[in-house]
């Protein structure tokens, strides 16, 4: 995405996932996991990254109908950190303000995946088209 | 081209036959990427087999669609082959090579009969060439689905294997989790836990989540779920190998599991259990050591 990569410059290409079935989730998890470890997040942060991912997955899976996620390495002004972005050609989020709302679902969870995610990662960006899709951009820094 | 060019190399390989065959098992043999899964005598059984199946097929003469009722008997003989070696343990490239390797000698024959190198002969070649890639792409589908098949049923082995209900003292029983606890697996825990309650009359269940990688909003949803039709049975339920960066995750997170009584250590939930049901555990002083 555009803008993103105007804000924390391009980054170095780690992995590309897609993410079609819950396997695939699995199988993001231990990539992610891998790539933080080799990052040198503590034990702490890798849980929170993970877990984050697992929630923003599987939006992706169930709302966006399928998608991909690309897992990169930024580097900003020496500061270094992991960045996952979540893409999907689903049906978009009509009205971002109450998506963004602790609680609130659409489907039958708990409704605090996207919240829930924002308060695990340390940078988090949405956006949406209705009608064309979501993209959700989350960094964590070491 | 004429089709009865292609009959005519019909004729030709059931004629030499026998000569094909043992060019194309010599073929097999020498291919660097043999394992000795598959026995000398067992390769030249089916390549006998497929030889005649191959030839009466292209004897009727459609070589352009291996979907045809034509070559139902081909499919049929390749896929149950490619099973077969799937299960033995050979690998997807000898299996397809299992028909590739068919193309020197049966090129070799038509080179023969035609003449090398004149328009006839190439374009012969270039048809039954297709039909031989076709039918090895088949072989390599055939063997990718009866893996698949393989994998489907170890996942299904060890999503029963991996969720025993341990019955741990008079009416305390126990489930350690390990893996993801996605929805097929929680609807297996939930029925062997609750059966398991009612078997061993007990009213203490403890899930231990020691094992489990992440734990986010779904895998709390399926904990919380859980432990609710637990409670429903008339049993309590104490959550316990909550790790330190598990239970700062479920806190950033937001949810609310302040019903549930967690515990660090697989011991604490024991030790509460214990206490819930009545019974205490007393170290015998002399025997300390």
């Amino acid at each position: 995405m555009a803008r993103e990569n105007l804000e924390f410059g391009d980054g170095v290409l780690l992995q590309h996932c897609a993410l079609q079935t819950e396997d695939d989730l699995v199988l993001a998890r231990a990539a992610i996991k891998l790539h933080s470890t080799d990052l040198g997040f503590s034990k702490l942060n890798q849980t929170k990254i993970v877990t984050a991912a697992s929630e923003l997955g599987r939006n992706v899976l169930e709302h966006g109908l399928g998608g991909h996620l690309k897992i990169d390495a930024i580097d900003q002004f020496g500061r270094k950190g992991l960045r996952l972005i979540f893409e999907d050609n689903g049906p978009g989020i009509l009205d971002m303000e109450l998506a963004l709302t602790d609680g609130y679902t659409s489907k039958k969870g708990l409704g605090l995946g996207l919240t829930g995610s924002k308060r695990l990662m340390d940078e988090f960006s949405i956006e949406s088209q209705p009608g064309e899709g979501t993209t959700v951009m989350v960094i964590k820094w070491t | 081209m004429a089709n009865d060019t292609m009959t005519s190399v019909a004729t030709l390989m059931r004629d030499s036959q026998k000569e094909i065959l043992a060019d194309w098992v010599d073929q097999q043999l020498k291919d660097p990427a043999r394992t000795q899964a598959v026995p000398e005598s067992s390769l030249r059984a089916s390549s006998n087999e497929f030889l005649s199946i191959f030839q009466e097929a292209i004897q009727k003469g459609n070589l352009d669609n291996m979907a045809a009722p034509e070559w139902e008997g081909a499919r049929k003989m390749l896929s149950e082959l490619s099973a077969s070696r799937a299960l033995q343990g050979s690998t997807p490239s000898e299996t397809a090579s299992f028909i590739f390797s068919l193309k020197e000698p049966l090129f070799a024959l038509i080179n023969k009969q035609l003449g090398a190198g004149n328009i006839a002969s190439s374009e012969a070649i270039v048809r039954y060439s297709k039909v031989l890639d076709q039918l090895g792409l088949y072989t390599f589908e055939s063997f990718q689905k009866s893996r698949e098949a393989v994998i489907r049923r170890q996942q299904k082995d060890m999503l029963e294997m991996s969720t025993p209900v341990i019955k741990l003292w008079e009416g305390v029983v126990a489930v350690p989790l390990i893996g993801t606890l996605d929805s097929a697996r929680t609807q297996i825990v939930m029925e062997n836990l609750l059966q398991a309650i009612v078997d061993t009359n007990s009213k203490v269940a403890i899930l231990d989540i020691t094992g489990v990688p992440t734990v986010d909003t779904q895998t709390a949803q399926h904990l919380i779920k859980t432990v609710s039709a637990t409670r429903l049975m008339g049993a309590d339920c104490i959550v316990s190998g909550i790790r330190p960066q598990i239970a700062q995750t479920i806190v950033h997170l937001g949810i609310d599991i302040q019903d549930i009584t967690t515990k660090a250590l697989m011991s604490d939930a024991i030790r509460e259990a214990m206490e819930r049901t009545g019974w205490s555990v007393i170290r015998n002083t002399s025997q300390e050591s």
